[in-house]
């Protein structure tokens, strides 16, 4: 646990640092009142003790002026502090021109992105660096918060309305995507990754392959890339996802087997069912579980759900040997 | 039916034989014996000590809450917990600690004890409501305890819709009443309150020589009688949009999610203010009797405790800058919400200032009243960070707020209890309680305390949100040290039961004045008789005039030899 401890969030965002001048300003405010007063307090406690050497308590009514000084001088720090401070957020406010406009939608629990190119993605981001993207958000259920605190920004997506927020990132990565308005049992669960590319990867990831890869390799990125493990474990070892339940079957070694349905019926997991279960998920559920899973039809195209298919083959069960139990 | 109020002293049936003399003393605790004694009480005094039983249950209730969700947070993964029962655990801490605790704490136990004798009268001047307020804070704690029981609520005490009003599976109706019944009490109490100060002074008590603890609980009453009933109305639409589809919130019906926060807060954003400011009048009693000096600069805590009150109501846009509020809103909300803290400064400065030149002793209410400067004033200091917009994008929702609220809530409303609590410990019950016990206590308060929510300064900062059941890996030191400084703090806060359970019996004989402190309700026996004084006082003297001899005459007969005494110099 001590291996992972940082301090201080990544800033990988342009208006991050303007924001963070803001914040160590404060903290400095803070660190020196807080001083100030304590200090102040231990040496008129230190100072004024009552001993019995006689001594009684000066009676000091009061003092106009001082009154005045400490009011005056906290209302002009607190005032210039509002000023900076609205400023950035006037920026935070305005995106440049050649804005990229996506669109997101939350529900229960999960994230729903389109791309202005018209791929989707759940739970995840993928973006290109140095350019300004706008989100245009609502929410199909409750009210969610879309939270990258990398890049210190956060709007609430509101039923039935639209809101927005904007960010350039501008430091390739991968960072937190967090819902930060409780939304109801998992919203803790309601994460994701927002990954910043360089251009010219993102181009590629929009194209959806990578030149002479072989189908289980492209196949393992997309189930990386639109977080099937974040449902699916693909080692039987893998008891929770994210501390609870797994809330789709084990796809280690399924391949090939005879699955129980929830309908009662049963069925072979083959290329067809699989394809089935990504396009229209909620056709053949598997007993044991419930029909949560979204459709991925128009988000995957034939050749991507085929490279699935061709990972989710490559899986094996569990008589293989695992290095993920160490989880 | 008997009556409390209507025996003169000394005619009980009962008495009790003191061990050290003959002659029982009669106060208002000997004043009867039977359960309905207690029960039909209408002695405002009475009426505290079964707010203090209350509100320290729901107290433990509470906190027992808190302390399953730091046990599930000490590791990253949900394992302890189920994530519904994670979230129905936050939610009934924040409902009963909030509504069952901190709202009352201070005015239904210190307030309704003090008031009367602090302003020399026999009572509130409305006896009976104040007992029917007690009733209804039972009422409805009741049914939240039985909400608790009977399978909880996870809305989050917040009840945001749509999803407390259409998609929460539990039970929110039952437990919206109780909050629904409960404000009541706290109108009743703000009502009597009100009354008794405006009628009910005793002669020559004008409002400029009131105790500053007064003038708190004198704001505190005029925030619960105007903002309560908005929450009331609030959380009714909440149980109609959900029994009956009304669409005032649903946005599939018609309605505005939106609305309700700022329904919400209207009243929640002042309720903060209803938590705090009384705390703030103990503070000033207690470091004006251990520095046996005036309280430094009196009229302008005075104001600064009105302006908190009224600026108070104008500030609720502050918990919605993200939430899709206009820009221009939220840009007045944020300038509103940054004059708070010039009234908010006036007071600590006026605090510390009353320290120089004084004879300071550190007694157990001494050591709480100077926690709270420091702790109120990274708490306050932390508050501005949240009402700086392009901050508070960032802050909002993760657990920088949740540190802030605990260090106002916890590191200054609940120190201020604490100490007003043994402060006035011996007027209550006549006994002092164990010194070196309760210091004690109050340093392990302490630092458990800071361990518990200085690491969520940090952890919101890094971005964790509150209310997550399961958090990322690299999160999980900063937690183990809250979960580590909350045990800690559990045994401060479990250590005070047993000294005072104990000083009740065994504790030494505090006498009328134990502190040598002013104030009206230390020239009174301790425990005070049922009708609080023998006599009426007249009062002369400017609240805190210390270093001089007591110049209240007691009675009307007496002429009062020097009415315009002023015992200050000025510098």
């Amino acid at each position: 646990m001590w291996k992972n401890f940082p301090l201080l969030p990544p800033s990988a965002s342009t208006m991050a640092v303007q924001i963070d001048a803001v914040w160590w300003f404060l903290v400095a405010l803070t660190v020196v009142m807080t001083v100030l007063i304590f200090a102040a307090v231990l040496t008129f406690v230190v100072m004024f003790r009552k001993k019995n050497d006689g001594r009684v308590a000066t009676q000091i009514e009061g003092s106009t002026q001082l009154e005045i000084l400490w009011s005056v001088i906290p209302l002009i720090i607190v005032m210039g502090l509002f000023f900076w401070g609205t400023a950035v957020y006037v920026q935070m406010m305005r995106p440049p021109k050649n804005v990229m406009d996506f669109y997101l939608v939350g529900k229960q629990w999960m994230w729903k992105v389109q791309h202005p190119t018209g791929q989707r993605e759940i739970n995840a981001l993928h973006i290109p660096v140095n350019q300004a993207i706008r989100l245009t958000q609502t929410s199909e259920d409750v009210i969610h918060s879309f939270f990258i605190p990398a890049f210190r920004t956060k709007k609430d997506a509101v039923p039935g309305r639209y809101t927005q927020q904007w960010f350039e990132a501008n430091e390739v990565g991968t960072f937190h995507i967090f819902c930060a308005e409780y939304c109801g049992t998992k919203h803790s669960q309601m994460i994701g990754e927002v990954t910043v590319m360089t251009q010219e990867d993102y181009e590629i990831w929009l194209s959806g392959a990578v030149a002479g890869e072989s189908p289980e390799d492209a196949g393992k990125k997309l189930f990386e890339g639109m977080r099937c493990a974040s449902c699916h474990p693909i080692d039987s070892a893998v008891k929770l996802i994210d501390g609870v339940a797994a809330r789709g079957p084990l796809l280690a070694g399924i391949y090939g087997t005879e699955v129980a349905l929830k309908n009662g019926g049963k069925v072979v997991v083959d290329d067809t069912y699989i394809r089935e279960s990504i396009v229209r998920p909620l056709a053949k559920v598997v007993a044991g579980f419930e029909p949560v899973m979204p459709t991925y039809e128009g988000q995957l195209s034939e050749e991507q759900i085929i490279q699935i298919a061709a990972y989710i083959k490559s899986l094996k069960g569990a008589e293989a040997p695992s290095d993920g139990a160490k989880k | 039916m008997t009556s409390s109020m209507s025996h003169p002293p000394n005619s009980q049936g009962t008495v009790r034989v003191e061990p050290d003399g003959p002659q029982a003393q009669s106060t208002y605790l000997n004043n009867g014996y039977g359960w309905k004694s207690w029960l039909f009480t209408v002695d405002h005094k009475r009426i505290a000590i079964l707010y203090l039983v209350s509100i320290s249950f729901f107290f433990a209730v509470g906190g027992a809450f808190a302390t399953m969700m730091r046990l599930e947070l000490a590791t990253p993964q949900g394992d302890v917990l189920q994530s519904d029962s994670y979230n129905k655990l936050f939610t009934m801490h924040g409902l009963v600690m909030i509504f069952f605790f901190l709202v009352p704490s201070i005015p239904a136990v210190l307030g309704n004890f003090l008031l009367p004798i602090m302003i020399g009268c026999k009572d509130l001047a409305f006896p009976k409501i104040n007992l029917l307020s007690w009733y209804i804070y039972v009422i409805g704690g009741t049914m939240t305890l039985y909400v608790a029981l009977t399978g909880g609520v996870d809305t989050g005490w917040t009840f945001y819709t749509p999803y407390s009003s259409t998609y929460a599976n539990t039970a929110v109706v039952p437990m919206a009443l109780g909050v629904f019944i409960t404000g009541f009490s706290s109108i009743l109490t703000g009502l009597n309150f009100i009354v008794t100060v405006h009628k009910m002074r005793a002669p020559g008590l004008t409002w400029f020589k009131l105790p500053l603890f007064i003038w708190a609980q004198y704001a505190t009453s005029l925030i619960m009688v105007l903002g309560t009933p908005v929450l009331a109305t609030t959380i009714l639409l909440v149980g109609l949009e959900r029994l009956f589809h009304i669409g005032i919130f649903d946005p599939t019906i018609g309605g505005d999610p939106v609305l309700f926060q700022h329904l919400f807060w209207f009243y929640s954003h002042p309720a903060v203010y209803i938590m705090i400011l009384p705390g703030m009048g103990v503070i000033s009693e207690i470091i004006a009797c251990f520095t046996k000096k005036r309280v430094f600069g009196y009229s302008f805590i005075a104001f600064s405790t009105l302006a908190i009150a009224v600026l108070g109501f104008l500030v609720w846009g502050h918990h919605l800058f993200v939430s899709g509020q206009s820009a221009f809103a939220g840009i007045v909300f944020s300038v509103i919400s940054m004059f708070v803290a010039v009234p908010s400064a006036v007071k600590i400065f006026n605090w510390t200032a009353t320290l120089y030149k004084g004879t300071i002793e550190v007694t157990t209410p001494m050591l709480y009243a100077l926690g709270f400067i420091g702790l109120f004033t990274i708490g306050g200091l932390t508050g501005l960070f949240l009402a700086i917009m392009s901050v508070d994008v960032h802050l909002t929702d993760t657990y920088f707020v949740v540190a802030h609220f605990h260090y106002v809530m916890v590191g200054g409303m609940l120190m201020a209890y604490l100490g007003g609590l043994h402060f006035w410990w011996p007027k209550m019950f006549g006994r002092m309680y164990p010194e070196f016990a309760a210091k004690f206590a109050a340093v392990i308060i302490f630092v458990g305390f800071n361990l518990t929510f200085f690491p969520q300064f940090l952890l919101g900062y890094m971005g964790m949100p509150r209310r997550y059941h399961a958090y990322p890996e690299e999160f999980q030191v900063l937690n183990i040290l809250s979960s580590a400084g909350a045990s800690i703090l559990a045994v401060g806060y479990i250590i005070p039961v047993f000294y005072l359970v104990w000083s009740l019996k065994w504790g030494e004989k505090a006498g009328p004045n134990p502190w040598g402190a002013k104030g009206l309700e230390w020239t009174t026996q301790s425990p005070p008789t049922t009708h609080n004084f023998d006599r009426i006082p007249v009062v002369t003297e400017e609240a805190y005039a210390y270093g001089h001899e007591p110049t209240i005459t007691v009675g009307p007969g007496d002429d009062n030899p020097n009415p315009h005494y002023k015992g200050s110099t000025h510098v």
